[in-house]
């Protein structure tokens, strides 16, 4: 079974985690002052790239905690882990797959 | 505060199931306990919870696991739930917590035997060697379906099975199978 290294506990099986989608897409700050087009990308639109992609996961049957993972979606394999509020060590501009 | 008059109407689950003892794991439901919900972002100097996440704190009739790094699950005698309530909050006075009761929602099992890893891990995931689940170790994890805690208060194969009442009936049910398949490999 993958295991994922969680930050809090270290490494665990797959099925104890789930995914949330993209990680560090920030709210706007003034909602009021984009338009349209802009908070619905906002909301909506997500990068879905091949290779290296950061997301947010939460450890739902442990710790309860939600952090970040640099994941490759080509490999499956988990690059790295960190807690939320920090940023990855890999750069994700080079993302390859 | 646990009231006298809802404990006495209280009927706990899996009251009647006998304990099901096979040659190399054994499965048994453990009387009713007090339980409480403990979040708290700062326990540092109290002995009782400041310990790593995964681990337990216990003592003959107490325990204490760290779940995550702001919850532990805190266990005690129907009858020291007061004490236990008390104790916590003297401990953390001067500090901000939540201390909610779940006694009547957790049910607790017990597996043992030889095989009792090897039957876990019929419907848990983790790895339960020596090494990775010592002698001490407490976790929320998965047991099939049903989301449990899993606890293991001393070096002998022994196990503690904490899951939520409505799970419980699956959850035994699940783990007598396992036992039972273990037992006759
Ligand atoms: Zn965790």
């Amino acid at each position: 079974m993958l295991l994922i290294d969680c930050p809090f506990c270290g490494k665990r099986p797959e099925v104890e985690f789930r995914c949330g989608g993209e990680a560090h897409i920030a709210r706007p700050a003034n909602p009021f002052a984009v338009d349209d087009q802009a908070w619905g990308e906002h909301l909506f639109v997500r990068k879905n790239p091949r290779g290296l992609h950061a997301e947010r996961w939460i450890h739902a049957h442990g710790c309860g905690r939600w952090f970040n993972a640099i994941r490759d979606t080509y490999t499956d394999r988990f690059v790295e882990t960190y807690k939320a509020g920090e940023r990855p060590s890999v750069d994700l501009s080079e993302a390859r797959a | 505060m646990l009231e006298a008059r809802n404990l006495a109407r209280r009927v706990a689950p899996l009251v009647a199931e006998a304990p099901v003892v096979l040659e190399r794991a054994s499965v048994h439901t453990l009387p009713a306990h007090a339980r409480f919900s403990l979040r708290a972002r700062d326990v540092s100097g109290v002995e009782t919870l400041d310990h790593p996440i995964g681990r337990t704190w216990l003592s003959e009739k107490r325990f204490a696991a760290r779940l995550g790094p702001d919850e532990w699950l805190l266990g005690a005698p129907e009858s020291d739930g007061d004490l236990l309530q008390q104790g916590i909050e003297r401990a953390l006075s001067s500090r901000f917590f939540s201390l909610v009761d779940i006694s009547h929602r957790n049910v607790a099992i017990e597996i043992s035997g030889p095989a009792a890893a090897e039957a876990l891990n019929a419907g848990c995931p983790l790895d339960l060697s020596e090494a990775a689940f010592p002698n001490g170790s407490a976790t929320r994890t998965l047991l099939g379906k049903a989301e449990i805690v899993l606890a293991r208060p001393s070096a002998a194969p022994v196990y503690r099975v904490e899951c939520w009442r409505s799970f419980a009936t699956y959850a035994h049910g699940f783990l007598i199978e396992a036992a039972s398949s273990a037992s006759f490999r």
